[in-house]
């Protein structure tokens, strides 16, 4: 460790110092003023200048009354199976007035990139007990899918149904939850403290928050730490962990906060160039290995500036993660939650975890021929609505009958009730079947004889 | 690339920057030369020099360098390393192989890491040249069977041209053994192993180059049937998020008729490299039964590796592309996706605090967009074979918005376009590949092929369905306003046609045992079958009989589900179906009529 007094400039949450040489990129620094010491790192490092970024405001501090304490290494964090049950701050210090955990082992936050050849391909199903996603965007363990949303969607509502509903481990298997709050309101993170708590899982569950009242810069490092926690829990003790992120968006405003006190070269909606990269290494630490146990899941929370799928945030992410499930703001004024847009929601990994000797045999063709014929009900409904309903043909009606009841049937149930797969898939046919046979063009032939229960020849006339 | 053994100092490094460190130089260095940056000694290239200074970008993580620590030069640029054992491999962008490196550090990628390229196996070598002939550059040297399916040739290197004076017997050696020696005009000697190196952005040389003539065969019936790619050729696949780029890459990579296959993931997902990885360890080759990992090399960096390395990832993977060319084979380049390589340009020319263009993109985007594909080509080679390198590029537009630098630039730069289309993949229209927006400039290229080998009426089938799309499209418009049942029985039959299409042809399941890959005689025989029926109905229907009754012969939901109950080897059920369900809808004409 090393340790020096007197910068010589601060800009923003930079502290410059020049002549200290030799500090180490992204070396963790302490520095110390009258009133207590604030974290940061080394973001460039020059013979005769080295830059710190500080993870908190630095409103208020004298460059010439600074210490700053070189900490030799980039920042480590202490990770262990006892933080399960725990409450830690965005930097991973205790919150809940408890000592530190004792630590199992001290690893970088910034972890390192999974070989790619490490990697087992994710394929078991993770029952949510949700029919517009287990039916239709099926999720599997050590999946990324975040849920998109708009603000005043029902995000919070769903994601800790998913929590407390899923079936991420078997009986024998260990799991874990981690909750990373990211810039929401302490009545965000406490409710979902709150639905943990009454279904006892808070004891399995690590609490990383960074609130909104509390540093943005900080936020940089909150998913970091939390991911390292459960990298460690999932690879090296074996726990099926699922992570809950809310709300990525804030994450990446901060970076965007960050990125323009450094004078970057702004990108799209001045967010920065590397929001791509920053957020696949977030993204990324998900997944299983080949020849281990455990596994992280990951679903994190976006709320869509402006409802709009295109924006620089929810872009990129859908870029980087396994799919995605979008909420929309049309359902939810119907009172359908979960108000599920299939359409535009996906599963990158459901193709590997659904099907015969893992769900059903018919549920590929049957999940593709809801889709298909749920995008016609658009289509037949923007038609409808120039030419009235009844100048429709009969097969068109038909669709109508079939699009209201796949939102009100299907897409809509009770926030405390978990669906079976046969109960969602059987309730699916039941819909299907309000479409002629002819229709069912995704479906096979032995499928539709099996489940199919509207009339047998199927053929509307025309 | 970091196998280089000898490295001397030739700096100190005085500032760091992400990926970007400066360095004080005290020896000599070069602009490109590859260099070893700090004690760690990772991987770097030099990008630029001025007053002493040399500028680098490390394609390793950067943390934890410091100023002070050393700068070493190798002398050489950056090169990959070239030889049997390519196949079958699986890399990082500087050409590391990861299985070796997964046995070696775990499963985590740590920095500086030193394995080599190729494996020290042995192979069996046998000459195809003697003692006392004159070699040159490109000539074959002699063979080794680096597969069952593809015999790698042993090429006399670009520089090397004169007398052999003696040349290995056949038998079993490393890559790195001594086979044979040249002398040149001059009396200097080389000797020769099976290993050539070559400078990454530097093109291979050849004789002359070609004109694509033969299609890439990939399986894909929108491809091959409507927007066809030749050997050789280029195409650009621009789509949304989710809209199927990679899976149709990797069909591609699984099904195309190239000889030898490279898959480039820049800068996206470790799952997708998992899984085709893990996929293809099952796939075997539809003509040889053989796995089809013995024509594919795979290259992996995905989104969570240093950024500076997917820019190298994509000329490395090009420079084996070319080598494999060199020896006579058809090669297939995929790249997924040229835009994460777009943006590690834009990010090291922000470091480097070059004037920013369009989005934040360096002046010279479009010249490195324009490079990079310029690489692709049928050629004669310097060995006077033919041989050819075809490129797929996938690009990932911000928004989907196509109007964006990288995809413009693509687009002007390869000459089929492949657009995906956001709402085509939200209603599972797979590959959803907008018929209307792509288009392919190797249409006639590729027709005198198919008229040959599968039906000499190819080209008129094809047009008569684009332009049954291109007419229900506008229909499409009028239902919008009028409601289908206003439209006269002859419109709306077109309307069921198209649905047979796009259906039944256009829609391909990639991951369907069947219809994953369909061969181009079962291509030509759906397109026939729904061409035929189209043009039968029509006239049933202007000579006066109900649609209804069309729609009563004609089981929609079977014709659209043969391409997955047929398979590729009983073709003759579909000509078969085709001769019945045509009388059948014939015979709804009464007889007087038909007089
Ligand atoms: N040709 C296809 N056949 C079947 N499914 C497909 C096809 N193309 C895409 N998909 C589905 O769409 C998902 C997204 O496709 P992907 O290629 O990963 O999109 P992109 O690379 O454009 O983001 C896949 O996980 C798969 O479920
Ligand atoms: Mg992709």
């Amino acid at each position: 460790m090393r340790e020096y007094a007197g910068a010589d400039r601060i800009e923003g949450p930079l502290v410059m110092a020049e002549g200290y040489g030799k500090a180490a990129l992204g070396e963790l620094v302490e520095v110390r003023s009258g009133n207590g010491a604030r974290l940061g790192q080394v973001l460039t490092t020059g013979e005769d200048l080295v830059v710190t970024e500080l993870w908190s405001e630095t409103a208020g501090l004298h460059p010439h009354e600074l210490l700053l304490r070189f900490r030799g290494e980039t920042f480590h964090t202490v990770v262990s199976r006892e933080m399960a049950g725990r409450v830690f701050d965005g930097l991973g210090r205790p919150r809940d007035g408890l000592p530190p955990p004792m630590a199992e082992a001290r690893v970088d936050i910034h972890g390192a990139p999974l070989n790619p050849v490490a990697r087992a391909y994710p394929q078991d199903l993770i029952e949510t007990g949700i029919s517009a996603i287990d039916g239709m965007n099926t999720v599997v363990r050590g999946q990324k899918l975040p849920i998109f949303s708009g603000s005043g969607l029902p995000h919070n509502e769903l994601a800790a149904q998913i929590a407390l509903q899923a079936r991420i481990a078997d009986e024998s298997e260990n799991f874990a939850v981690v909750f990373v709050a990211l810039g929401v309101s302490h009545d965000t993170a406490a409710y979902f403290q709150q639905r943990f708590e009454e279904s006892g899982l808070l004891a399995r569950t690590a609490v990383f928050l960074n609130l909104a009242d509390e540093s943005p810069l900080e936020r940089m490092v909150t998913p970091r730490v939390a991911l390292s926690l459960a990298e460690f829990l999932a690879f090296e003790r074996g726990y099926h962990v699922l992570v809950l992120m809310t709300d990525i968006t804030n994450y990446a405003e901060a970076l965007r906060e960050i990125s323009s006190r450094r004078n970057e070269v702004p990108g799209r909606k001045a967010y920065p160039g590397n929001l791509y990269s920053d957020l696949a290494e977030i993204f990324e630490r998900s997944g299983r290995v080949g020849g281990r146990q455990g596994s992280v899941t990951q679903i994190s929370i976006l709320t869509m500036p402006g409802d709009d799928i295109t924006h620089p945030v929810p872009d990129v992410t859908g870029y980087i993660t396994e799919g995605q499930i979008v909420l929309s703001r049309a359902l939810h004024r119907q009172g359908v939650y979960p108000p599920i847009d299939v359409l535009s929601s996906l599963s990158r990994l459901m193709k590997n975890g659904i099907g015969e000797h893992r769900t059903r045999a018919d549920h590929p063709s049957l999940a593709a021929q809801l889709y298909a014929s749920y995008a016609r009900v658009q289509e037949v409904r923007a038609i409808s609505v120039v030419i009235g309903e009844t100048a429709l043909t009969p097969t068109d009606r038909s669709y109508l009958e079939f699009g209201r009841a796949f939102e009100t049937r299907f897409v809509a149930q009770p926030a405390d009730q978990a669906r079976s797969i046969t109960q969602t898939l059987d309730t699916a046919w039941e819909i299907l079947s309000l479409l002629p046979s002819s229709e069912l063009t995704r479906i096979r032939e032995a499928d539709l004889h099996r489940h199919y229960l509207g009339k047998p020849e199927g053929q509307v006339k025309q | 690339m970091t196998h280089s053994k000898e490295s001397t100092r030739t700096g100190t490094l005085i500032w760091i920057s992400g990926p970007v460190v400066k360095a004080r130089i005290s020896g000599p260095i070069s602009v490109l030369e590859q260099v070893h940056v700090g004690e760690a000694r990772l991987a770097g290239e030099v990008i630029g020099l001025n007053h002493g200074l040399a500028t680098i970008q490390v394609y390793e993580e950067t943390n934890g360098l410091r100023p002070g620590e050393p700068l070493c030069g190798t002398g050489a640029p950056l090169s990959v390393m070239l030889g049997p054992g390519l196949l079958a491999n699986i890399y990082d962008g500087l050409q590391r192989p990861l299985a070796v490196i997964r046995d070696q550090q775990g499963i985590y990628l740590r920095h500086g890491s030193q394995a080599e390229a190729l494996p020290s196996k042995k192979w069996n070598f046998t000459p195809r040249a003697r003692a006392g002939d004159l070699v040159h550059p490109g000539s074959v040297l002699g063979v080794v069977p680096e597969t069952q399916l593809i015999e790698h040739r042993v090429l006399i290197p670009i520089a090397v041209e004169g007398k052999l004076i003696d040349i290995a017997r056949q038998g079993d050696y490393a890559v790195h053994d001594v086979l044979a020696t040249v002398e040149d005009a001059g009396g200097a000697r080389h000797p020769l192993t099976m290993v050539d190196r070559w400078a990454v952005r530097t093109e291979r040389p050849v004789q002359e180059r070609l004109e694509p003539s033969r299609p890439l065969i990939t399986g894909q019936r929108v491809l091959d049937t409507f927007e066809p790619l030749a050997k050789g050729g280029t195409a650009a696949m621009p789509g949304p998020f989710g809209a199927g780029k990679t899976m149709l890459q990797q069909a591609l990579v699984k099904w195309c008729d190239a000889d030898v296959i490279i898959y480039v993931g820049c800068g996206e997902r470790g799952n997708e490299m998992a899984e085709v990885v893990n996929e293809f360890q099952r796939l075997t080759d539809p003509s040889s039964g053989r796995p089809l990992m013995e024509r594919t090399i795979f290259v992996a960096n995905t989104s969570n590796m240093p950024v500076a390395a997917r820019e190298a990832s994509i000329y490395s993977a090009t420079t084996i592309a070319e080598y494999y060319r060199d020896q006579g084979y058809a090669v297939a380049l995929m790249a997924d996706s040229t835009s994460r390589w777009a943006e590690a340009l834009r990010e090291i020319s922000g470091r480097l605090e070059e004037m920013p263009t369009e989005e934040g993109f360096p002046a010279y985007l479009p010249s490195r967009i324009a490079a990079f594909y310029e690489r692709a080509g049928r050629v004669r080679t310097l060995g006077g074979n033919e041989g050819s390198v075809t490129m797929v590029g996938s690009v990932s537009p911000p928004g989907g918005d196509f109007t964006e630098p990288v995809t413009q630039y693509t687009q002007r730069f390869t000459r089929a376009f492949w657009a995906l289309d956001r709402a085509l993949a939200n209603a599972r229209h797979y590959p959803a590949i907008n018929w209307q927006t792509s288009y392919s400039l190797y249409v006639n290229t590729v027709a005198a092929w198919w008229a040959k080998e599968t039906a000499p009426d190819w080209q008129a089938l094809r047009s008569t369905a684009a332009q049954v799309l291109e007419q229900a499209s506008r229909l499409d418009q009028l239902v919008q306003l009028v409601g289908a049942q206003a439209l006269p029985e002859r419109q709306r039959w077109i309307l069921d046609a198209a649905r047979l299409f796009k259906e039944g042809f256009l829609q391909q399941n990639v991951v369907h045992p069947i219809d994953a890959y369909c061969a181009p005689a079962k291509q030509v025989a759906l397109l026939r079958l729904f061409v035929e029926l189209y043009q039968v109905g029509q006239q049933v229907i202007e000579s006066g009989t109900p649609l209804a009754r069309i729609h009563q012969v004609l089981d929609i939901r079977r014709l659209v589900q043969i391409k997955e109950t047929v398979p590729n080897d009983q073709v003759d059920q579909i000509t078969q179906l085709l001769s019945e369900l045509k009388a059948r809808v014939n015979a709804l004409v009464p007889a007087e009529r038909k007089a």
